[in-house]
């Protein structure tokens, strides 16, 4: 039943998969083994979109079908039934920008790789950013930007960290199509990472204590 | 002896001929569709050239006496702000409402049309745009949901319709139609005053018509990228349904170029780009539309301009199949030797001096740039001279030494 869980998702069948999910449920299945399936789907997809057999609509819908998935398991539930994250993040498209698809992406490939991840959305203000890293108290903060006037958004998130006395409390990672480590410098963050993968890697090399 | 603008117009207007054509032009021409630079450049901030025209005017007649381009685009990608603020208009912000005086508009996407609502958009486009689209899309057309469906006038149905337009909701959201009618009646009178004071100095005007592809009319418009990506699974024949209803609704719109001096209708491509699509949904959902209007419009004698601003390397092989010497290739990212080797023979290309070259380089990377441009894929025409992507921020030295260099270098 798992496999045929991780089949559906992986291969586009949205229905199929939420319909199998809903059955196992009813049927007794831990929720554990539900976001089990949902984890090695993510992977698969994740690994499929790395090798460009995968484009946006799969992303899109698998993303939606594992979004239905987990909203069948109770709350209580899903937090008893994941382990220890290796990092949790907070993930947000910068203010002034509302380019979500890369962002997006980036979330995903956090989460297939036991990520806890919190997006915020688009056009996130440096105010919103600093109250949640406050209230959720994230290890990484990852800021999404596609816009030149996205260097200065980035700018004032991280100095309003700073001036809310968080900046040290969580590493910050940057990426999106016009960024570079030179903006990274502008910015005052910690990492820029180019794509998904390279988001993925850096959250491992920091919540390994590196 | 400086030659007269008559002269000057005929040899510019020569000069892209014969780049599309595939004949070596006098020297490679240079025509680029610059956004917000020439407001910059003329101390002009972006706001007011969206609301005084003249100011509007001013600014580009600067760009084009300084720079001399081959073809002129002048005021018209700085829209006018009257109209937007008059209809209300959702899908963009701008220099004032929500961005900065000197910030050039930025699109806002959703879900204009929603998954459900294919068919109806199937049935009657028309009646679809009139009575969701515009309503969805201005704040002070909300009332145009309740439409008449135009369909529905045969024999006495026309009393219903026109009862229905009288109703006093109704009126407001006409009485704003109208305002913003005289108020964009004014911007294309601008627009047609600049383009012939341009043509007094000799500069033919760079565009005579817009398009879009199919595909992104459906996508960018209606649905917007996460929900037409997500049809491309849920819904392909739908989805195909809506597109090739598009198809001939985007060739309308580039026929408009048909007659012109320089009958170039530019079309500004999106999610067909690498990374969105799998070629194998390229060539389904994507190309064979695309084609079909470059087609159209070149057998009515239309040059389809097709600015990519993505990366179309996977894309190179299909874009092969157009009539030779009828269309020009815009590319943002891309090895331009590879496209000339695939394209050579068969579509003028142009683009790919880094835009970002134009602000944080020096006039000799520039120069570096465009020279090596006009060596590999300049030698034997075809090419001509532009940015990868429209310009907003630039060192003015950087720009001239772009436009000073290709007309000495470029010389045949
Ligand atoms: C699709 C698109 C849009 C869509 C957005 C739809 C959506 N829901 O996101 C729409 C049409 C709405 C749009 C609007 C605009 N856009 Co736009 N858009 C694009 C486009 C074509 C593709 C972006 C994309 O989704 N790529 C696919 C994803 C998968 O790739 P990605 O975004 O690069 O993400 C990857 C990496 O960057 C990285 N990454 C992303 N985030 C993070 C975060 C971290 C921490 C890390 C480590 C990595 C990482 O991982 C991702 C996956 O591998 C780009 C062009 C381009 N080639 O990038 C322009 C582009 C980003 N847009 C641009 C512009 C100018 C605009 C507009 C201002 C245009 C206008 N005048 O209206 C508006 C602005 C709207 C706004 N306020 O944000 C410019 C930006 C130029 C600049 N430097 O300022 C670009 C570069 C186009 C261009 N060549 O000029 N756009």
């Amino acid at each position: 039943m798992k496999d045929l869980l991780v089949q559906a998702i992986t291969s586009m069948q949205e229905e199929e998969a939420v319909a199998l999910a809903a059955h196992m449920l009813g049927a007794g299945a831990q929720a554990q083994t539900i976001l089990e399936a949902c984890r090695e789907a993510m992977c698969i997809v994740g690994d499929r979109y790395e090798r460009r057999e995968y484009f946006l609509p799969e992303l899109v819908v698998s993303g939606e079908a594992l979004k239905r998935v987990a909203a069948l398991i109770r709350p209580e539930a899903r937090q008893a039934a994941t382990g220890e994250p290796l990092a949790r993040i907070v993930i947000g498209t910068v203010a002034g920008d509302i380019h979500d698809i890369g962002k997006e992406i980036v979330a995903f490939m956090l989460t297939a790789n036991e990520f806890e991840v919190r997006d915020l959305g688009v056009d996130v203000s440096a105010g919103r950013f600093v109250h949640e890293v406050g209230e959720a108290r994230p290890d990484i903060l990852a800021l999404s930007g596609f816009l030149t006037l996205a260097y200065d958004s980035m700018k004032q998130t991280v100095a309003a960290l700073g001036a809310a006395g968080l900046r040290d409390r969580v590493k910050v990672m940057i990426g999106g199509a016009p960024m570079d480590d030179g903006v990274r410098d502008y910015v005052g963050a910690d990492a820029y990472g180019p794509d998904a993968m390279a988001a993925v890697r850096i959250a491992r090399r920091w919540s390994e204590g590196g | 002896m400086s030659e007269t603008p008559e002269v000057l117009y005929r040899e510019r207007q020569q000069r892209i001929l014969d780049a599309v054509a595939l004949r070596k032009p006098d020297r490679v021409p240079i025509v680029s569709p610059f956004q917000l630079f020439p407001y910059t450049y003329a101390g002009v901030p972006f706001r007011e050239a969206m609301y005084d025209y003249a100011r509007a005017r001013e600014a580009c007649h600067k760009f084009a006496g300084d720079f001399q381009p081959d073809a002129d685009f002048g005021p018209v990608l700085a829209y006018p702000g009257k109209p937007l603020e008059t209809l209300g208009l959702k899908w963009f912000r701008w220099a004032g409402h929500g961005l900065p005086g000197h910030a050039v508009y930025q699109f806002v996407e959703g879900e204009y049309m929603t998954a459900d609502e294919y068919d109806e958009f199937l049935y009657d486009p028309s009646h679809f745009l009139a009575s969701k689209w515009l309503p969805r899309s201005f704040g002070a057309l909300a009332a145009f949901s309740d439409f008449p469906a135009m369909r529905r006038m045969m024999w006495f149905g026309w009393t219903g319709l026109f009862a229905s337009l009288a109703r006093p909701e109704m009126r407001q959201a006409l009485a704003a139609a109208l305002q913003a009618g005289e108020e964009l009646s004014e911007w294309f009178a601008s627009l047609a005053r600049y383009a012939a004071e341009i043509k007094a100095k000799g500069f033919p005007q760079a565009y005579a018509g817009f398009s879009w592809t199919p595909f992104d009319l459906v996508g960018d418009t209606l649905r917007g990228t996460r929900g037409i990506m997500g049809d491309v699974i849920r819904r392909p024949e739908k989805l195909l349904a809506a597109v090739e209803k598009a198809t001939p609704i985007a060739i309308e719109y580039g026929l408009a170029a048909a007659g012109a001096d320089l009958p170039l209708c530019w079309i500004w491509p999106h999610k067909g780009s690498a990374g969105f699509l799998s070629d194998r949904q390229y060539a389904r959902f994507y190309w064979p539309f695309l084609r079909e209007v470059i087609e159209a419009l070149v057998a009515r004698g239309v040059i389809p301009v097709i600015y990519f601003e993505g990366d179309e390397t996977p894309r190179l092989k299909h874009l092969a199949e157009v009539p030779p010497g009828k269309v020009w290739f815009h590319f943002a990212t891309m090895d331009m030797a590879r496209a000339k080797e695939v394209l050579g023979g068969i579509a003028c290309i142009s683009g790919n001096l880094p835009s970002h070259l134009l602000l944080t380089g020096t006039p000799e990377d520039v120069r570096r740039c465009c020279r090596s441009l006009i060596d590999t894929c300049g030698r034997d025409g075809g090419y001509i001279m532009d940015t990868s992507v429209m310009v907003d921020e630039a060192r003015p030295e950087n720009v001239r030494a772009m436009f000073d260099f290709t007309r000495e270098y470029g010389v045949y």
